[in-house]
């Protein structure tokens, strides 16, 4: 239940993000995105913004991101590809293996950049939110990095199934609490992280970890992911020798699928494809599904797709994958799919766990949750549409993963694929 | 009268007689919606200015007390049309005006127009919106303003002072200065500097000022009335509607430093 374009305003709107010019001056992707916070955070969004635009375009930063990339990171990652999937699944199948990036995810990418940023606009200190742990590492790791104190803040049902990762920020010199409040999951852990933030201003630097938000955090998440995308073009074009027919990503706030996605955009003959939770049924509350189930709304500092009562209150979620477990989706993954040119499709619990066990068994890669519904929604395409080029992101590695793995036995059934 | 300017005018009135303005917020249906029209004519007999809090599911700008009073009130079934019917009930004949403080999701599902008309039609004069910086403002401002009634902005310390003129021109009713930067509840007292902030911001501003955020104590109401025109009162007064045993209309004397 998205906003309606005409086909010409749908075209517009293709072209706009093609020629770089979404986000505009205000934040907007079309309708999407905007900044809709408490005037206490106004003045912090505008330097910013600011800052961001000063430091984005210059050479010396970006050469030191890159240098962080390559020599800290481990970049480019490679480009797998996985021909045992691709015969069970009757295609050819790369996978862009974000899960060897530092720290396990494709999080590291946002956080160094945004890090990195922090450190030059003068932070004191940095807090940041997680779902599933990887973005509260990779913010340990990144300000450990560059020298500065970090508090992260991850909902208390998390802290629990996403064990592993709290004791590695830990380590990693974070502090990290638990949330009572909300649902405590991901959207709580983002509402607490405000609170904070409202409190000092001026001298806490946010690092919000995916691709929603008052602008300009949808843009600069966007901007330090498409690392992600661009690697993955030329490797498919070296590697394959062609783009792919279609390319896969999870998406829960939609960070990773962004940085993917982004780059091929102005490729008009790749199909591009986000995969949600569609965790246990179609009812409110069963699933994290917000761009095919969710209506226009104000969450969190931006203008998006939510899932939401007739009221306006925002509803719980559900999702066996922490890092999905969110009702709003960023705000130009609302435009990308309300002009037509990117979709989304859902997988459910079980569809990403029998994925996860797929990928584990026949090509030695454990992925996250999260990851695994970008190989349930490829696996069920490539069916429909044998013998096409795929290529999934692989968003993250599973090993955080164990403590909800080990409550569903593994089948035996793929072993022998 | 315009419903807006009847918000002014009670600020003005309570100043003229020697006081600062009492502003008294309260979360609507908290702690029980069978309760809240009698506690809202109690606190509107007493007040200057009643604020009515609509529950909302993530109160980003709110403390403990908010949060859970916002929790409860959702799940005993309180929604934005649900209060809107209620205050068609209540008699504000020589009570205080009534403004609604929602996040914007809320508003922005009931639709704006017809808020502002159903909001003209039950008595309330403005909105508070924590959520809506002046630069998304327009649009529910204009849908407001057509039914005459007030998109209250708010300024906090963090404001630059450009930007502080152009919100106190903006506003309408009053002007909402946040006290400190932080959320609401604090019980850690105000910051220094207060006095000097609502000075300037009194003098800047063609409306009245009415400061709020961590104010709890008579000592501290007169503090403000002495550089502000009016006191918010939020938690505390939240709190003490959770302790039945509380004379509501007793508690907002005692803020104002009268015998209970
Ligand atoms: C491995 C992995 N993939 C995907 C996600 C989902 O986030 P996003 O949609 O921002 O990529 C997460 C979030 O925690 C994650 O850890």
């Amino acid at each position: 239940m998205t906003i309606e374009f005409s086909e010409a305003e749908k075209a517009r709107l293709l072209a706009e993000t093609i020629a770089g010019r979404l986000p505009d001056e205000r934040g907007r992707f079309g309708p999407f995105g905007g900044r809709y916070v408490p005037e206490t955070l106004m003045p912090a969004l505008e330097r910013l913004t600011e800052g961001m635009h000063r430091h984005l375009a210059d050479p010396a930063f970006l050469e030191r991101f890159r240098h962080e990339l390559t020599t800290w990171v481990g970049r480019p990652t490679p480009l797998t590809e996985a021909p045992n999937l691709g015969r069970a699944w009757g295609a050819q199948v790369w996978l862009k293996r974000e899960d060897l990036a530092h720290t396990g995810a494709h999080k590291i990418n946002n956080a160094i950049g945004q890090a990195l940023l922090a450190k030059l606009l003068g932070a004191r200190r940095v807090i940041a939110e997680t779902g599933a742990g990887q973005h509260g590492v990779a913010s340990a790791a990144a300000c450990a990095r560059v020298g500065l104190p970090c508090t992260v803040y991850m909902g208390a049902v998390d802290v629990e199934r996403q064990a592993p990762n709290v004791d590695r920020m830990r380590r990693l010199g974070a502090e990290v609490h638990a949330v009572q409040s909300g649902d405590r999951t991901l959207r709580s852990a983002i509402d607490e992280a405000l609170r904070d933030w409202v409190s000092d201003p001026a001298g806490t630097y946010y690092l919000l970890g995916s691709a929603v938000g008052p602008h300009p955090y949808p843009y600069l998440v966007r901007e330090l992911h498409c690392v992600i995308g661009r690697e993955s073009r030329e490797q498919m074009l070296a590697a394959a020798g062609a783009l792919p027919d279609a390319v896969f990503a999870c998406v829960g706030g939609g960070s990773n699928a962004i940085g993917l996605f982004h780059p091929m955009v102005r490729d008009s003959d790749v199909a591009l494809i986000g995969v949600e939770a569609g965790g246990r049924g179609g009812g409110l509350g069963e699933h994290s599904a917000t761009l095919s189930r969710g209506r226009p709304g104000v969450l969190q500092g931006c203008y998006t797709l939510l899932l939401q009562d007739d009221d306006g209150q925002v509803q719980g979620t559900h999702s066996i994958s922490a890092g999905l477990d969110y009702p709003g989706v960023g705000p130009e993954h609302a435009l990308l799919q309300s002009i037509g040119r990117v979709s989304y499709i859902s997988a459910s619990d079980e569809d990403a766990l029998d994925a996860l066990n797929e990928c584990s068994a026949l090509e030695g890669i454990l992925p996250a949750l999260e990851t695994a519904h970008a190989f349930a929604g490829a696996r069920v395409w490539a069916r429909r549409h044998p013998g096409r080029r795929l290529l999934i992101g692989l968003s993250g590695r599973g090993d955080k993963d164990m403590p909800t793995l080990s409550r569903f036995p593994m089948e035996a059934r793929h072993a022998t694929a | 009268m315009q419903p807006h300017e009847r918000i002014t005018a009670s600020i003005r009135r309570a100043n003229a007689s020697g006081r600062p303005a009492l502003v008294a917020f309260m979360t609507a249906g908290h702690p029980d919606p069978a309760g809240f029209l009698p506690a809202l004519a109690a606190i509107a007999g007493e007040a200057d200015v009643v604020e009515i809090g609509v529950p909302f599911s993530d109160p980003m700008a709110d403390g403990m007390t908010i949060q859970r009073a916002s929790q409860s009130a959702i799940a005993q079934g309180v929604s934005l049309r649900w209060i809107l019917d209620r205050l068609a009930e209540h008699d504000g004949d020589g009570k205080a005006p009534l403004l609604l403080m929602s996040y914007l999701n809320p508003l922005l599902n009931f639709g704006y127009e017809a808020l502002a008309r159903r909001a003209a039609e039950v008595g309330v004069c403005g909105f508070i919106v924590p959520d809506l910086p002046l630069e998304e403002s327009a649009p529910l401002g204009e849908a407001l303003a057509a039914a005459g009634v007030g998109l209250v902005q708010m300024v906090t310390p963090a404001t630059p002072p450009a930007r502080a003129r152009r919100l106190c021109e903006a506003s309408r009713g009053f002007v909402y200065a946040v006290t400190m930067t932080g959320i609401t509840g604090g019980a850690g007292g105000l910051p220094e500097g207060v006095a000097d902030y609502l000075d300037a911001l009194s003098e800047m501003s063609p409306l009245p000022v009415c400061a709020g955020f961590g104010i709890r104590s008579a000592e501290q109401v007169r503090m403000i009335g002495g550089h502000a025109a009016g006191a918010v009162v939020g938690s505390a007064l939240v709190e003490a509607l959770e302790d039945r045993q509380t004379d509501v209309a007793g508690f907002l004397r005692g803020l104002r430093g009268e015998s209970v």
